[in-house]
């Protein structure tokens, strides 16, 4: 926030020094804006590269890499906002050992904007994901996991909003069913609602209240089943009508490219997921112009 | 005068700034990429000297030889019971009963686990705290079940359909030639219905992990709070070989 308006001043003073110079071209440059928004999922501890002699991932993942990435992405575009879809924690002797801390420090120095809670965040239990927000300096989103009786209540936001080159973003979380997943003792007193009616609920206050250019949800349902009841991100999809893009995670699906989705408003919407383990990042640009949009099927979309 | 000029620039600021606004941002393309973290991007420096203590930190711990394994130890060589099923039933039996003895005054009678729940070979030669996270690098606890002799009579059901060597220890299943249960016997004496019995396993073997569905029917659950992995590194370093072998525990008639 701070830095936003750190820049807003230094284009306003700049708009005073070139006062001579200041045309309606200004207006028009300003017009075409890019932002980037990267993602994680179901990182699982995997701070290391995969060593060079993996079955499955042969030197792939890592985090200093994939810092490396992501400060080159922003170096191009600095309207960048990075997120997790959650299961940051489980995998590696490093939570075993630090209970997250690392994971959650690293992150904090890539300068993740916001990361929703996976099933696997509450293997510590509730108080060992608590006990480790100190060292995250990134928010976490949910919107269906009602924390109001437990160590969590008022630490998780349903959701957040970010104003990137003037274009507004909101995010907000969805979070799997706990129960028969995660043991009662680790979760304690946490409720789940409704993935679906909670989204659509949110997604409208993001929509008509907040006025968001950009509505992003981040999601650890799944991104599919057949024969169950378990809600999943393609079906969320088809009954949001807000919601542009949904990151997704827990069913560690690695997709040969995103996923166009029809929704509720029979608008193209995206769904992806990048696998597991840091393996990937995902990248999605999203272009404005100040001309009308025309097509009834929404933006173009390019996978 | 220097007061009009800044009034001035004031109001063609705000002018300006007001028109930009005015102007709708429309949505026009998404573009959407999956990048690999591959080998050839190059590793952030800051990052990695931020982890390398953490890293040699937990080296130091788990990579120290805790003992040796005589050969290797594996979860599929045997069908009726298996050499890392047998240690890893014997460990939960032979670390769990003190800390439940002291607790309850009971003692543990048998130990049940899931073949599924070993997740690595231990190869021969040294062992390592790494080897116990890799045999159990799930956080399941040391649970104790109270059983009825009719359900412990479901669990003998269950081993004898599931086909898949099941870790027990301190129980004696003989089958007969046709497969069906020959004798019965617990903690050294014969099996009695009208007993119960106090079982050893998993906490998530307690929860209907793996459709042991026998253990819904616990008349009493205690936990021990004893990561199976603790115990697992806790007797390595109380012995100095491993040679598990593949006994009578579980077999069937010629």
């Amino acid at each position: 926030m701070e830095r936003r308006k750190f820049l807003k001043n230094v284009s306003a003073s700049t708009a005073l020094v070139g006062l001579g110079g200041l045309s309606l071209q200004s207006c028009s440059l300003s017009a075409k804006k890019k932002v980037t928004i990267l993602h994680t999922n179901d990182v699982h501890s995997h701070i290391d590269a995969f060593p060079q002699d993996h079955s499955q991932f042969p030197s792939l993942g890592g985090l200093a890499k994939r810092a490396s990435l992501v400060d080159q992405i922003r170096k191009e575009n600095p309207n960048t906002l990075l997120f997790d879809a959650g299961d940051i924690f489980q995998g590696t002797p490093y939570f075993n050992f630090y209970g997250g801390e690392l994971e959650f420090k690293l992150m904090s120095m890539l300068k993740y904007d916001a990361a929703t809670i996976g099933n696997h965040d509450f293997d510590n239990g509730i108080e060992g994901l608590y006990a480790q927000l100190p060292h995250a300096t990134f928010e976490l989103i949910n919107a269906n996991y009602d924390f109001k009786n437990t160590v969590l209540d008022s630490h998780v936001k349903p959701y957040k909003t970010y104003l990137v080159d003037g274009i507004k973003i909101g995010v907000y979380g969805v979070g799997i069913e706990l129960n028969g997943l995660v043991t009662k003792a680790l979760y304690k007193e946490t409720l789940y609602l409704n993935p679906y009616e909670v989204a659509v609920d949110t997604e409208k206050l993001l929509k008509e209240t907040e006025q968001c250019d950009i509505i992003v949800c981040l999601s650890h349902l799944g991104y599919q089943y057949q024969n169950t009841q378990k809600p999943y991100d393609l079906e969320l999809a088809s009954k949001t009508r807000h919601t542009d893009l949904i990151i997704g995670g827990h069913t560690h699906t690695f997709l040969d490219k995103p996923t166009i989705a029809k929704n509720a408003a029979s608008r193209n919407v995206l769904v992806n997921q990048v696998g597991c383990f840091g393996i990937n990042l995902g990248r999605i640009d999203f272009y404005f112009d100040d001309r009308k949009n025309l097509a009834a099927s929404g933006a173009s979309i390019t996978i | 005068m220097i007061l009009k000029i800044k009034h001035f620039v004031a109001i063609v600021t705000i002018g300006l700034l007001t028109a930009c606004q005015s102007k709708p941002q429309s949505l026009s393309e998404i573009e959407a990429r999956q990048l690999p973290i591959s080998d050839s991007i190059t590793t952030d420096a800051t990052i990695e000297a931020f982890v390398l203590p953490y890293r040699q930190r937990i080296d130091a711990v788990l990579d120290s030889t805790l003992a040796i394994a005589a050969k290797p130890i594996s979860k599929e060589d045997g069908y009726y019971n298996t050499t890392a099923g047998n240690l890893m039933a014997d460990i939960v039996l032979e670390q769990a009963n003190p800390i439940f003895k002291k607790r309850t005054g009971e003692d543990i009678d048998f130990v049940l686990l899931n073949h599924g729940g070993i997740r690595a070979v231990i190869s021969k030669g040294p062992v390592s705290a790494r080897t116990a996270y890799e045999v159990m690098p799930f956080e399941n606890s040391i649970a104790v079940v109270e059983l009825s002799g009719q359900s412990v009579l479901a669990m003998i059901d269950y081993l004898i359909a599931s086909k898949r060597a099941h870790p027990i220890s301190g129980i004696q299943v003989v089958l007969t030639k046709s497969g069906e249960l020959h004798s019965l016997s617990i903690a050294g004496k014969a099996f009695d219905v009208n007993k119960h019995y106090w079982v050893a396993t998993s906490d998530y073997l307690t929860k209907g992990g793996d459709s042991m569905v026998f253990f819904k029917d616990a008349l009493n659950i205690t936990t021990v709070d004893y990561l199976i992995r603790n115990a697992l590194i806790d007797y390595f370093k109380k012995v100095d070989t491993l040679s598990p072998v593949i006994d009578d525990r579980f077999y069937k008639m010629e």
